[in-house]
């Protein structure tokens, strides 16, 4: 089992689901993150005072998936979420050593 | 109602005004004294309406210094603002009032009227409607010092600064321009001293002893850079502070044509003025933001809304709607400036309301003198000078004096962990928002 974390442009969650979905790939979890890459942030200006705002609001997606789908879903994944632009994110993916469906106790990849 | 029911009440009610006409056949006398009777009516009716949208200023101000200071310091905020409406009730019932329009014989305090003592139950009861309309006008002085003194107050200690402006530093200067509306007669309006609903008397009193609170605090914390640069610490919720500039606006609406404490046809002229005011301030502010930062810029236009309607306060009545709108354009400028200005000199005012009422609220009574329909004197300019320079010793002068000696006493910042934990937290032992994760936006 491989967990693949993936960060993108919040607008881009709700096509990366959807083309998820579609692979049956029936769970994920999201969290709202801010980041930067090679994205520069931003100047604002509050009352004549001027300032900074490096950390952009990202959306972590992550979901976990048996190791013959992996391949599949980082592709998928990376293509519904590219704008083309700077600051599309990136996608990660790491090994993962159990995991359990906490209602039923079933381990392994059953409990995906 | 069914018709069957309506007709038999009608005639009844008919055959009751008969019988009653029978025994008092009205007179030219008696219709007189009614006719004066119902503009009595009419007054308190006005009066008290008014004092009710003053109030509601109060929630104006609470939103205004909410949305522009940020999220771990909302409860300390509201608090603030409950308690300058509360404490000051309080303080302006037992003391207040009777300093400020009680009868005088030097013309400098009021010396009866205490707790209300002028109200004897089964009497004439205009000192109640009176007094509801004037505490209202208190409290409001005493929360524009909420505002800059925002995010690095004791609570305690401001609670003792409430206190004292309520039952000494407003009412006082109070009794010198306004005594004489009741028992009193200062010796400032005595000379002559317009200030109608009260740019000097209630705004300026407020904005400088603001001024005077933030000079003795200093800076928040991250406020400056070490090279002396302002750094932006952005207000954490704008629409909150918009809502706020509204119900200011609106409660405005109470605040000038109020003071008249009659139902007249001029209620419609000040209302005009008011309105033209806030208007052409807000758009002036918005101008100067966009021409100096480069984008029509939100906090400073809800300033300027403010600063046009302070500056409307003192010379609502006497000036025409065409000056209205010179002097609210006047202050929306001035208040962009007035704001720069004073973080140039390291005094950190989080909402601008040194800005907003103090200077402003200088201009508008010097406006009362410049644009007077009765034409111009540089007499009445002269008092109207005077009034304002007087203020600003007084209040500013009092205002630093406390705050020093409650800062050599009680202490009046809260610790550098405190202010950075948050004084929801550190001085109220909670959150505002529980249900959100707060966090800081602005970076250097």
């Amino acid at each position: 089992m491989k967990k693949i974390e993936a960060i993108v442009k919040p607008f881009r969650l709700e096509d990366v689901k959807d083309a998820l979905a579609n692979l049956s790939v029936t769970g994920m979890t999201v969290t709202e993150v801010k980041g930067f890459g090679r994205q520069k942030g931003h100047k604002e200006i509050y009352r004549g005072a001027e300032y900074v705002v490096d950390f952009l609001p990202k959306v972590k997606l992550e979901v976990v998936v048996d190791d013959e789908k992996v391949d599949q879903v980082v592709s998928t994944i990376g293509q519904a979420a590219k704008t083309g632009k700077i600051g599309d994110g990136k996608i990660f993916i790491l090994p993962v050593e159990e995991a359990v469906r906490i209602r039923t106790g079933e381990r392994g990849p059953e409990a995906l | 109602m069914p018709k069957k029911i309506v007709l038999p009440l009608i005639l009844i009610a008919l055959a009751a005004t008969a019988a009653g006409a029978e025994t008092e056949a009205p007179t030219a006398a008696s219709n007189l004294v009614a006719i004066e009777l119902v503009q009595s009516h009419a007054d308190y009716v006005w009066t008290l309406v008014a004092a009710a949208l003053v109030f509601f200023m109060q929630a104006g101000f609470a939103m205004v210094e909410t949305g522009f200071t940020r999220a771990k310091n909302a409860i300390n905020i509201l608090m603030k603002n409950l308690m300058d409406f509360s404490v000051g009730s309080l303080g302006f019932w037992a003391v207040g009032f009777g300093l400020m329009f009680g009868a005088t014989s030097t013309g400098w305090f009021g010396t009866s009227g205490f707790f209300l003592s002028d109200y004897v139950p089964g009497q004439d009861p205009w000192v109640l409607a009176f007094w509801m309309f004037q505490v209202v006008f208190c409290a409001t002085a005493a929360t524009i010092v909420s505002g800059a003194m925002a995010e690095r107050t004791r609570f305690s200690s401001y609670l003792i600064y409430s206190l004292v402006v309520s039952t000494v530093i407003y009412p006082i200067f109070g009794s010198w321009a306004w005594g004489g509306l009741y028992n009193g007669g200062g010796w400032l309006e005595g000379l002559g001293f317009i200030d109608f609903a009260g740019s000097t008397v209630v705004h300026s009193v407020g904005g400088w002893i603001g001024l005077a609170g933030a000079v003795v605090l200093g800076p928040r914390l991250g406020k400056y850079s070490a090279d002396g640069q302002a750094r932006a610490i952005p207000g954490h919720n704008l629409p909150l502070a918009a809502l706020g500039v509204f119900i200011l606006w609106l409660g405005w609406f109470g605040f000038n044509p109020g003071s008249t404490t009659a139902a007249n046809k001029e209620i419609s002229w000040i209302f005009v003025n008011t309105n033209l005011a806030a208007a052409t301030g807000s758009v002036l502010a918005m101008i100067v933001s966009w021409l100096k930062f480069g984008k029509p810029e939100i906090s400073m236009s809800l300033n300027g809304a403010l600063a046009g309607l302070v500056a409307i306060t003192a010379p609502c009545y006497n000036v025409t709607p065409t000056s209205a709108i010179i002097i609210g354009a006047v202050a929306g400028v001035l208040v962009v400036m007035s704001v720069l200005f004073f973080e140039r000199l390291r005094i950190d005012d989080p909402v601008g309301a040194v800005s907003v009422h103090g200077v402003c609220g200088a201009w508008g009574t010097l406006a009362a003198g410049l644009f007077n329909v009765e034409g111009f004197s540089l007499s009445v300019v002269g008092v109207q000078l005077l009034g304002i320079v007087v203020c600003f010793i007084w209040a500013f002068g009092l205002g630093f004096i406390m705050f020093k000696i409650i800062e050599k006493t009680v202490g009046l910042r809260v610790s550098p962990e405190e202010e950075s934990d948050g004084l929801d937290f550190s001085e109220h032992g909670g959150s505002a928002y529980p249900d959100f994760q707060i966090s800081a936006y602005a970076q250097k």
